[in-house]
């Protein structure tokens, strides 16, 4: 397979496919977290708050630009696609832009207007991070059943819309048990129990509903021998989630031991499921519409495109890695001198 | 009444680039202002340019932040309402634009998180790094965005190639001509100088409302010197590179200058119109105030060098928003002049600043923002009818929307952009006002905060 990709040319495309799932994922994970301390301020005291916002502080702006490239990877390397699947989900998108902009700029507003109007900003920042949660569940799920738009379909996006929004809470959740001590800390820890379960309720509403939408995706997962190559992952996914939830159960530890590693299980879940996904869907980029081939830009135009992004994301990811580092350890007050 | 997504969707665009370009155009410079303040500070250990730093970065963040989130919703657009843009020139357009995302975008939006929270948490030549990156990020976002923009006004190095389906798509024949196409690097010139001069008036402005206050902080004198000298020294450089920008207007766009000097006969030794109102039925300018020769003087450098008027052209673009924005665009460039440079006298001569000078400093707070808008709006109305010139027109571009849904959009969008322009501006200048309100001026105090920093600073060594 992979000797005929190199063959007939195919393998560009598949490069960018994987390296446009890859941003997604990676989009998922890290805007995920702050989106999720996004609608996880709704439940804390007005400290918490402060405290909560400082931790994601230093990164959020550049957790939102992994959306940037992976919308711009599909806009820039698989332009037919990118119209079909934007103007099919023309609505939740503008939704998702008006949740985006109202928490990305309340970040700012909500530490420099006056102390008294700080509140306002704080409610819009977390209607913010909740419309562009629910925003882009929805999307998720209205890609898996094709753009259904029956009552059925509603009703499934919905119910993803929600699973999203939950699934961003919990590695918000673990997020703050790595970054934060104390009572908050605390809390945390219940909201991460809360939302794994929700999200685990969803987890399983997508891995049925697939199969049952797509003869072709039922096919590819249950025919044998797939099967023995495929159990690993659902069964992978479901031993992370009991860790998870035993870990959740028992925490905290002691001198803060393995406050990281919620968050880590979580990243895990996330990868497994996505993988899932992807299996699912490849090789169409528009569920059962085309595929990736199809859709793909001139070879030479990906050519030139691989290779500013095979120099350029080592140096990304070692910068990113950096600027984690700098602010590693607990949140403290975010001061600009 | 049919609801006309064309048009819609045109607003829509238009609305969302006017409100983006508002930020960027401030940032792409204070980036290097902001270095400036850094540098001082690392010669000088003044703590008052570190005062000017801090007091701008917060300026900077807002600004960015508004620039982020406005910018994503622009590549979203793309998508949701001009999908043929991407199918036609999309083999042209992908790689800019991803070469922006990666070379700029992650640049600017990672080491901003340093510049921003890290001086107490990292060494100060990390410090001060992240500040050259954070500044080279900006430019070359903005570097790339106008190689794309220029190539849609001056195409070059491509072909158009049908698919299987039949439709003709551009694809790359030489990369260098299509980065370094005629227009680039005038637009681009222009564009940076703008943005210099669009920075120096807000922090003079901001400054001058300051010092209005009676804030009396040695930073804000410092920060109001650097933009007053900054503004005197770019001014005349943007004439220059503007007078250029025209010439190659005329080469390859001639409509378009047209309708900028609102000329409709062909003529030699064209008058300079100062003012009128042009009437596209008329075909005439109405009231109109002219100096002979000028126009050909100016475009031609000769006496009888010829303009082409607009009814020789086919077709040409709306005259009237372009020749209102570049007489509007200009006339706050000339009042940029004069006040910059009597800033200067008044700067050279040591004198105590008027305070009729700050009031008119205050009022041109956001006068680059005016006159980048305006100029915008010139270039982009003046390439109308077509998206990419010559090669496909913006209604060719159109996606499958029906109008209801654009306009319901359109009107979240307008209401958000309308709110979001208000609170940035009021919160600007409460945040002037909380920086002089007393706690920050008193010299001692700064003196022990610069203390304590240093120690966090020597610390985290």
């Amino acid at each position: 397979m992979i000797e005929q990709a190199i063959a007939d040319g195919s393998w560009l495309p598949y490069t960018f496919a994987f390296l446009m799932g890859l941003s997604m994922l990676i989009y998922a994970v890290l805007d995920g977290y702050d989106l999720g301390v996004g609608m996880l301020i709704d439940n804390a005291n007005w400290h918490e708050k402060d405290r909560m916002i400082a931790s994601i502080g230093p990164f959020w702006d550049a957790n939102e630009t992994w959306l940037i490239l992976g919308v711009g990877l599909l806009l820039v390397a698989f332009p037919a696609a990118h119209g079909v699947i934007l103007t099919e989900l023309y609505l939740p998108v503008a939704i998702m832009l008006f949740g985006l902009i109202f928490r990305g700029v309340a970040f700012d507003f909500r530490a420099k207007v006056p102390y008294q109007q700080k509140w306002r900003w704080n409610n819009k920042f977390f209607y913010g991070s909740l419309l562009a949660s629910l925003a882009q569940g929805y999307m998720l799920g209205s890609y898996i059943i094709g753009f259904d738009q029956s009552l059925s379909g509603i009703m499934f996006s919905c119910l993803i819309a929600v699973a999203i929004a939950s699934a961003y809470c919990l590695i918000g959740a673990c997020w703050l048990i790595m970054k934060c001590e104390g009572s908050l800390q605390v809390k945390a820890i219940a909201w991460a129990k809360y939302h794994l379960i929700n999200s685990v309720v969803g987890l399983v509403a997508v891995s049925a509903a697939t199969p049952l939408i797509s003869k072709r995706i039922f096919e590819k997962w249950f025919s044998f021998p797939e099967i023995l190559f495929l159990a690993p992952i659902p069964i992978a996914t479901g031993l992370l989630i009991g860790t998870l939830y035993l870990l959740l159960r028992k925490m905290p530890f002691a001198q803060d031991k393995y406050c990281w590693l919620p968050f880590i299980l979580t990243i895990a879940i996330y990868i497994l499921s996505f993988v899932g996904l992807a299996h699912s869907f490849f090789p169409y980029i528009v569920p059962e519409k085309m595929t990736i081939v199809e859709a793909a830009a001139a070879p030479a135009s990906l050519f030139i495109m691989l290779i500013g992004a095979l120099i350029v994301l080592p140096i990304l990811i070692g910068y990113t890695a950096l600027a984690y580092y700098i602010f590693h350890g607990k949140a403290t007050e975010l001061r600009y001198d | 009444m049919e609801l006309d997504p064309f048009l819609l969707s045109r607003i829509q665009f238009a609305a969302n680039i006017t409100f983006h370009i508002m930020f960027p155009s401030i940032t792409i410079a204070l980036g290097w202002v902001l270095l400036f303040f850094k540098l001082r500070y690392n010669a000088t250990q003044d703590e008052a340019w570190m005062q000017s730093y801090f007091f701008f970065t917060k300026v900077f963040a807002l600004s960015f932040a508004i620039g982020v989130v406005s910018g994503v919703t622009m590549s979203f657009q793309f998508g949701t309402n001009w999908p043929g843009f991407m199918e036609i020139v999309g083999n042209i357009a992908g790689p800019l634009l991803a070469y922006e995302v990666l070379t700029a975008f992650f640049l600017e939006a990672t080491f901003l998180g340093i510049m921003l929270f890290g001086f107490r948490r990292v060494p100060g030549w990390l410090h001060t790094t992240a500040t050259v990156l954070v500044a080279v990020g900006t430019t070359a976002s903005a570097f790339w965005i106008l190689v794309l923009n220029s190539w849609m006004h001056t195409p070059a190095g491509f072909e158009m190639i049908a698919n299987d389906a039949g439709q003709l798509q551009a694809h790359v024949t030489s990369w260098w001509e299509v980065v370094f196409n005629p227009s680039m690097p005038y637009r681009l010139t222009h564009m940076l100088l703008a943005s210099g001069l669009t920075t120096a008036f807000l922090i003079a402005g901001i400054s001058a409302y300051r010092l209005l206050r009676g804030d009396r902080a040695s930073s804000v004198r410092k920060a109001l010197t650097t933009a007053i000298v900054l503004a005197a020294i770019l001014m005349p450089l943007q004439v220059i590179a503007g007078h250029e920008h025209g010439i190659n207007t005329k080469e390859y766009q001639p409509a378009k200058l047209a309708a900028m000097e609102g000329a409709w006969e062909t003529q030699k030794g064209a008058p300079l119109v100062l003012f009128g109102i042009p009437d596209e039925t008329e075909r005439k300018n109405h009231f109109s105030i002219e100096i002979p020769y000028l126009a050909s003087i100016i475009v031609t450098h000769s006496l009888d060098g010829e303009i082409k008027g607009l009814n020789d052209f086919e077709a040409h673009p709306p005259v009237k928003p372009i020749f209102f924005g570049f007489r509007l665009m200009v006339g706050i460039g000339v009042l940029m002049l004069i006040i910059s440079w009597v800033g200067c006298y008044l700067l050279w001569r040591n004198k105590e600043t008027p305070k009729l000078y700050l009031y008119a400093l205050v009022g041109m707070t956001f006068s680059g923002v005016v006159a980048t808008i305006a100029g915008w709006y010139v270039t982009e109305i003046g390439r109308q009818p077509w998206l990419v010139q010559g090669v496909l027109t913006t209604k060719e571009a159109l996606g499958p929307v029906t109008g209801g849904m654009v306009l319901s959009t359109l009107l979240v969008y307008l209401s958000i952009y309308a709110f979001l322009t208000i609170a940035y501006i009021v919160t600007l200048f409460h945040m002037a006002r909380k920086a002089g309100d007393g706690s920050e001026r008193d010299p001692e105090r700064q003196i022990i905060q610069g203390g304590e920093r240093h120690t966090a600073i020597a610390a985290a060594k």
